[in-house]
């Protein structure tokens, strides 16, 4: 398993720029240098999973702009009756806030991953998870208040009904990526934290040694999350 | 090249990577059941996709046998006849060929060609063949469910898919069906990230891209194209699966059944084509490039030769993939979609004749002087270029839209289709079975069997699917569980259809020669020895055969050249091994 990042020669000494990716390409063994598999197999999937939510997401455009009946407006729906009158969008900005806040903390994760600080990376990761977790949370209000006021995959009372459909496929969609990830989180985070990958412990399913790598590679598939949401913030709340 | 300086060929940079730590089978079920090692993860991949694979071929002759003989067959009604065309279709197109092609060939092929002990996250690679066959299992399923599998035609277009006029619309069948293809692209997402990291990230010393053999490029390219390509139909599916059982409208209009008006409104069929297409017509090419790659290594092999412009072989692979993205339209010339679009992607698809015509001139550019030698790979490979120009000229018609207007939905689109992505491909994986056969069980495949398959074979297809293009272009629309009484259709097509049904159930018996020489030759046929082709790639400088478990024994291989030295003048040999330094003999490097 590579768990070097040495390339050929010094790095100092290959090419930059354009000259250096031709160089990379034309080279054996590798074509990113400094990837290792399991990085280069996160980002690839990664892309596959970026056309899963694109086609989502032009497929929501679609029914929005060709549906017969007129489109519910999104700061009247998505509103909270807080204080006696209604704020538009208010536990979306906190999601979006919370989710967004997420990404710094597995940053720093991370980080202290690769310095090696077993405590502070376990704890990072489970502060993210936390997150991700209130997140899905805030979400299931959500889901509760539309559910409340008559909003359903093939109905709603304010208009087009591929507003439900398409609210409750999409987010669903993207609430299952971060419940995953809330999962492989508190796995790797309890990896860490017992120093599987200070003893290189065998993985119980795949029997290979697990590297603080794994943390990046989480970090990844994390950031990932969070950046579809602002998509789909811009593009269903926003819109 | 920048790794390799130029007058020190033999100079092979030091591995950058430590030794692949494999995982080491401690019990006959994870060896040879819950294996982790991708030959045996191919074989799996390859018996289970020819297993689905047959069902689909009798699906045909049921069908054939409908059309011949209309009304003899008292179990086939109309119902059942779209039942046996969807899952013929789907099954063809997604079980046996994107499976065979990628999961079986791939697997099989990649680690070996590219000097890596084994895919690079072998546990994944598990995985995906036994959610492959999980696939498989949901949709053989819709055989035994109440109502019987989906009969919505393999494109599964929206609203008829759903609607209860349709088999299985309204009962197991559809949602069977669409649980199965998702499933199917979760399994496959997992042994596709392998064959893309693999190959990018895995290969042996001295391996370069631009030394890998051309079924590693085909295949490679293929399986990108199917990681970006199935995300659209991931999502067709899950929308269509809400629109049958949340009740969402998400491809359904306002619309009547029955004289009831159905509680859907406001959605688009023609979003569904879209989506569809957006994965249907790239599929055409996960299904051609692994076939272009391999018939270009058999090509090369057996005519002794190097092979015609590799360099443009290879960027011709990668345009077609490209291209293929943005064509998918021309399937939908019908559906009422805005004209100027039609230009757009008829435009487009011609452009696509570009890059393919570049490799069909460099096969035969290969073929022109080399010492050909007619072995069953050879002979597969030629039929496969000619087919495959055959029905690439059809082609041009339905590219276009006035011409493909009066041919759409006629017999004529069958005839076509079956041609360049049916039988093409199909004759590709036959001769590649023939040629790998050797190096999986250790033994040759039968020859007097396999040209009797392959004589069978080559012309019967030619008289299944020839007088198809004749039947079409009188008018003959293809889905029609009968015919009837029609003043355009003179009885004389009904004689070509017998004719037809016959050549198809000769075909298939054909088949079962192939399969009966598959098992017969494991037991009896003649010892292979390690490379019985005397080829230059990887895969037949093995230390054992069949390749033991890690591929390699104690070292890797390194690689000093490309794949592609036959007959190099002044060798000793006709080939030389991708592994044998350059060390006095006549170095050819691909660098320009």
């Amino acid at each position: 398993m590579t768990q070097s990042v040495q390339t050929h020669g010094d790095p100092d000494l290959r090419p930059g720029g354009l000259r250096g990716v031709a160089a990379d390409f034309g080279s054996d063994q590798r074509a990113f240098k400094t990837a290792s598999w399991g990085k280069a197999m996160m980002w690839i999937f990664l892309l596959s999973d970026t056309f899963v939510f694109g086609c989502f997401l032009l497929a929501y455009m679609t029914a929005r702009m060709s549906t017969p009946v007129a489109w519910p407006n999104p700061s009247e729906v998505f509103a909270l009756h807080i204080g006696g009158q209604d704020v538009p969008l208010i536990l979306i900005a906190i999601m979006t806030f919370v989710l967004i806040s997420s990404s710094g903390t597995m940053a720093m994760a991370v980080n202290f991953g690769y310095r090696r600080e077993r405590g502070k990376t376990a704890a990072l990761m489970l502060a993210t998870a936390l997150l991700g977790a209130a997140f899905v949370g805030m979400q299931a209000f959500e889901w509760t208040k539309l559910i409340s006021e008559g909003v359903r995959p093939w109905e709603n009372p304010w208009g087009a009904a591929q507003f439900g459909s398409a609210f409750f496929m999409i987010t669903g969609f993207h609430g299952t990526h971060v419940t995953i990830g809330v999962i492989f989180l508190l796995i790797v985070a309890r990896k860490v934290w017992r120093g599987d990958f200070d003893t290189e412990r065998r993985g119980f399913f795949t029997s290979r040694k697990g590297r603080y790598e794994a943390v990046e590679i989480m970090g990844l598939y994390w950031h990932f999350v969070d950046l579809v949401w602002v998509f789909i913030f811009a593009f269903f709340y926003l819109w | 090249m920048v790794e390799i300086p130029a007058g020190s060929a033999d100079a092979v940079p030091a591995a950058e990577v430590e030794d692949m730590d494999l995982y080491h089978p401690k019990s006959w079920w994870t060896k040879y059941v819950f294996s982790q090692d991708a030959k045996i993860i191919a074989v799996q991949y390859s018996v289970t996709a020819i297993a689905i694979g047959l069902v689909a071929l009798v699906l045909s002759w049921l069908m054939r046998l409908q059309l011949a003989f209309p009304g003899t067959f008292a179990f086939i009604d109309a119902d059942h006849y779209y039942q046996f065309i969807t899952m013929h279709g789907m099954i063809m197109v997604v079980y046996l060929l994107t499976a065979l092609f990628l999961g079986g060939f791939g697997n099989y092929l990649i680690p070996l060609m590219v000097g890596a002990r084994d895919m690079v996250f072998p546990y994944a690679n598990m995985l995906s063949y036994w959610i492959y066959l999980i696939a498989v299992l949901i949709l053989a399923a819709g055989f035994f469910a109440p109502g019987g599998p989906t009969g919505a035609g393999w494109t599964l277009y929206p609203p008829q898919a759903v609607l209860s006029g349709t088999p299985g619309g309204q009962d197991w069948g559809i949602l069977l069906m669409l649980s199965s293809l998702i499933v199917f692209i979760i399994g496959f997402t997992m042994g596709g990230l392998n064959y893309v990291v693999t190959v990018l990230q895995g290969r042996a010393r001295g391996m370069t891209l631009m030394r890998m053999p051309l079924t590693v490029w085909g295949i490679f390219t293929a399986t990108v194209m199917a990681l970006l390509a199935f995300p659209a139909l991931f999502v067709a599916c899950v929308m269509m699966l809400f629109d049958r059982l949340l009740g969402t409208s998400f491809f359904m209009p306002a619309i009547v059944e029955m004289g009831t008006q159905l509680q859907h409104g406001g959605g688009s069929p023609i979003l569904f084509q879209h989506l569809f297409w957006f994965f249907g017509h790239p599929e055409v090419y996960i299904v051609a490039l692994p076939a272009f790659g391999i018939v270009s290594d058999l090509i090369s092999t057996h005519a002794r030769k190097n092979i015609f412009g590799y360099r443009m072989m290879v960027w011709a692979i990668v345009i077609i993939a490209a291209l293929s993205f943005v064509v998918w339209a021309h399937h939908m010339y019908v559906s009422g979609m805005n004209p100027a679009f039609g230009f757009f992607f008829a435009t487009t698809t011609l452009i696509i004749a570009v890059p393919t015509a570049i490799k069909v001139y460099n096969w035969v550019l290969t073929l022109w002087r080399g010492d050909i030698h007619l072995t069953l790979p050879m002979l597969f490979a030629l039929a496969f270029i000619v087919t495959f120009v055959n029905g690439g000229l059809t082609g041009l018609f339905l590219g276009n839209v006035v011409v493909d207007v009066p041919l759409s939905d006629t017999m004529f689109v069958v005839a076509h289709f079956h041609m360049v992505m049916g039988v093409a491909p199909i004759l590709v994986v036959f001769g590649a079975i023939y040629h790998w056969y050797p190096k999986v069980t250790g033994r040759m495949l039968n020859e007097v069997l396999g040209h009797i398959h392959y004589w069978v074979t080559f012309l019967g297809a030619y008289l299944i699917f020839f007088p198809m293009h004749y039947l079409g272009l009188l008018g003959v629309p293809r889905r029609y569980y009968e015919i009837g009484e029609t003043s355009f259709v003179p009885p004389s097509a009904h004689t070509l259809n017998i004719f037809i049904t016959v050549m198809a159930l000769v075909v298939g018996a054909a088949q079962v020669v192939f399969l009966f020489n598959l098992i017969w030759s494991l037991f009896r046929g003649r010892e292979a020895g390690g490379n019985p082709w005397r080829a230059t790639t990887l895969e037949w400088q093995t230390p054992q055969t069949p390749p033991a478990h890690g591929n390699w024994g104690k070292e890797l291989p390194v690689v000093y050249r490309w794949a592609y030295d036959y007959s190099v003048p002044g060798a000793p040999e006709d080939f030389i091994p991708q592994t044998q330094p350059a060390t006095g003999g006549v170095t050819r490097e691909v660098t320009a």
